[in-house]
């Protein structure tokens, strides 16, 4: 029973990873660019839903809409100002930018916010239970584990849609898989990357929402390692890869878990980690990623 | 792909850094000095000099300092005898920044110092203390490193690892538990030092620690494993050596799996109330060992605290009545020595080491409180509980 329950905080924590991850993969496959600002905007995603909910008593469902909203004009003007202007640079000018904006967003949260933590609420309650018991209590699901992993599989499934199906994401494929053919043949390349990083950083308030109301304490720092964490699952699941983030993340949280429970507390990180490098000796496009062979 | 991937790593490592300083950092400000609390005539009152946050994400400690050392000194002039003129300059939570204000002081003329509010600052500016004989008495630096090695730098408040073994202590008296859990930060100075030595003293009183698990930065939102580890083995008491926020964490974690143990947390703890938007009921129940109560009836603190008040509006914490201590402290031992304020700083420096090392102390934060010569001070804490929402006194 003990192992079921580790299993489903495994669980619980890599739907948070892949949901990320989700952000992470989707701007990669398409703008070939880390932004590594990803986990920053969930941080600012979960503030504005925090505002909202605690300070002006909003319904939460508004509350949440507000953020995705709020992060999707953030992730444009973002996009605009910083990573435009650099469409011709090399793609270490670009991802030494995506830090700068990672601090700058940090920093102005801490100015705006301050940096002492706020503990987010709880909106997924039934009859003021967090979750459901099974089996005497032995085992508990909470509410909020099974919303996540809906909504990672949900997300991951209208991602694959959009992408294969409507005129948008064929014109995404275009562009990630040539920028200047796509040109050519018509595609507004611009309007496109800007589509994608919208797209991204609306799923970063969905997942900043999630990550606080699973784990609650939300500071400037907040989004900062679950980012790097949830990139590392991206890598994992084959980077690009929409169901490879998806597992990549569910694995990591996992074997997390696992390792914390069965091996050692101290050595958690180091076997995650430890997995992460064999899997890519083994496949170093990680576990679903397509390997391309680069022209030389 | 080769060079891509080395560069993706080398920008994982550059954040994952990133993340760890920005925690501990403080907004920075322009550095203010706070007006002398009271400025009898030059030559008739002791220069007493200190530096600590008054702004930036640290400032609620260095400002409960400061009005807390306000106090005293005003209490101390009114009285007549000795006399002192208190100066705080703000050092923003930062060593560089302290160093330059210690600087400030030295050049009005500080004789005896109150060092640095914060650890990490207090470790620069005590390094300064000892190179120009400057004695230093800091209300609340714990760190190790802040007396280390400085015949003349005294600590009001407890070592970081005598909170350990004063932790056990406590429960072996007061029968708490016989089994127990200690969850704690193992990339943190502070709560590993509270580990090791609440293990080792746990171990002679025949408390016995039943599980011991650790977190990090990073892996610091789940703690499902840690707490079923603590309940499979059947702790009665789990112990958190930490700061407050992952232990709102955990308490909102050991409620969602029904886990209701005693908890036992350390100074790090108090401010867990006032965190924003936390449900306090989680926290019911929590002791948390503390040199100082608010609530104590006795006069001293009654006064203190009416006072404290008064001027700030806010409930005195335990800075400021180590600050206040520091203040009393310094008043005894310039007595007990016969000092005079026309004395230079290395004059005051010495018989202020005679006297710490030999005096006994009764103040605000314990009875009959006494220094070692490595500077640590020996006192016993008080016990507190969180009764309805508030800090209640165990004792």
């Amino acid at each position: 029973m003990t192992f079921l329950n580790f299993l489903i905080s495994g669980i619980s924590l890599g739907s948070i990873y892949a949901i990320i991850a989700l952000g992470y993969t989707m701007v990669y496959g398409i703008a070939k660019m880390l932004n590594f600002a990803h986990g920053d905007v969930i941080m600012v995603g979960a503030y504005v839903c925090f505002f909202a909910v605690a300070r002006y008593d909003l319904p939460p469902a508004l509350g949440v809409l507000l953020a995705m909203f709020v992060c999707t004009m953030l992730g444009i003007v973002i996009e605009r100002l910083a990573y435009k202007p650099l469409r011709q640079a090399p793609s270490l000018a670009v991802l030494i930018t995506a830090i700068g904006v990672s601090y700058l967003l940090q920093n102005g949260a801490q100015l705006l916010w301050t940096s002492s933590p706020k503990v987010f609420p709880n909106f997924f309650k039934v009859a003021d239970q967090t979750g459901v018991k099974l089996f005497d209590g032995q085992l508990n699901i909470s509410y909020v584990t099974m919303v996540t992993i809906a909504a990672c599989v949900i997300i991951m499934l209208a991602l694959t849609w959009f992408t294969g199906k409507t005129k948008m994401g064929k014109a995404m494929r275009a562009c990630s898989e040539d920028k200047g053919a796509a040109q050519l043949m018509g595609i507004n390349v611009n309007a496109t990357i800007s589509m994608t990083f919208a797209i991204g950083s609306g799923l970063a308030a969905i997942a900043g929402v999630l990550l606080c109301s699973a784990y609650p304490t939300l500071v400037p720092t907040t989004g900062s390692m679950p980012g790097i964490k949830a990139f590392t699952a991206a890598v994992f699941g084959g980077i690009g890869s929409i169901p490879g983030a998806l597992l990549g993340g569910l694995l990591l949280g996992v074997i997390e878990i696992f390792a914390k429970a069965y091996i050692s507390t101290q050595l958690s990180d180091a076997v995650v980690f430890g997995v992460l490098i064999i899997v890519l000796l083994v496949k170093p496009a990680g576990l679903l990623g397509k390997q391309v062979r680069e022209k030389v | 792909m080769k060079k891509l991937f080395a560069l993706v790593m080398a920008a994982v490592m550059t954040m994952s850094l990133a993340a760890c300083g920005a925690k501990e950092e403080a907004p920075s400000a322009p550095a203010a000095s706070a007006p002398a609390a009271s400025a009898p005539a030059e030559g008739t009152a002791f220069r007493l000099g200190g530096t600590g946050p008054l702004t930036g994400g640290a400032a609620i400690y260095g400002n409960a300092v400061k009005y807390g050392a306000e106090i005293a000194v005003e209490e101390i002039n009114a009285m007549g005898g000795i006399q002192f003129e208190l100066k705080m300059e703000d050092d923003t939570h930062d060593a560089e920044k302290a160093v330059n204000a210690y600087n400030a002081l030295k050049d009005w003329g500080m004789q005896i110092s109150l060092s640095s509010v914060t650890s990490k600052p207090a470790e620069a500016t005590s390094a300064e203390n000892y190179a120009d004989r400057i004695f230093g008495l800091t209300p609340s630096a714990s760190s190790t490193a802040t007396v280390e090695g400085k015949d003349n730098v005294f600590q009001m408040c407890f070592m970081d690892p005598n909170q350990g073994s004063a932790s056990a202590q406590y429960m072996a008296d007061k029968a708490l538990a016989t089994k127990v859990a200690v969850i704690w930060k193992n990339d943190d100075v502070y709560s590993k030092g509270i580990h090791d030595t609440f293990v080792a003293k746990a171990a002679e009183l025949n408390i016995e620690v039943v599980s011991d698990t650790t977190f990090a930065d990073g892996n610091d939102t789940d703690f499902s494993v840690q707490l079923s580890d603590a309940q499979t083995n059947g702790a009665e008491l789990v112990f958190l050596p930490m700061y407050y926020t992952p232990a709102s964490l955990i308490f909102a974690q050991a409620a969602g799996m029904g886990y209701a143990p005693k908890w036992f947390g350390v100074d790090g703890m108090d401010g867990i109330l006032s965190l924003e938007g936390f449900d306090t009921s989680l926290a019911e129940g929590v002791i948390l060992l503390t040199p100082f109560n608010a609530d104590s009836e006795d006069a001293a603190t009654k006064s203190f605290v009416e006072k404290y008040q008064a001027k700030t509006g806010e409930i005195p914490n335990q800075f400021a009545a180590d600050a206040y201590d520091c203040v009393y402290a310094y008043k005894q031992a310039l007595e007990a020595a016969g000092a005079t304020p026309d004395m230079t700083a290395e004059e005051l420096c010495e018989l202020m080491i005679a006297q710490f090392t030999t005096m006994t102390f009764n103040g605000l934060t314990g009875e009959g409180m006494t220094w070692a010569a490595d500077g640590t001070v020996t006192k016993s804490p008080k016990g507190m509980v969180i009764e309805n929402g508030a800090y209640v006194g165990l004792d």
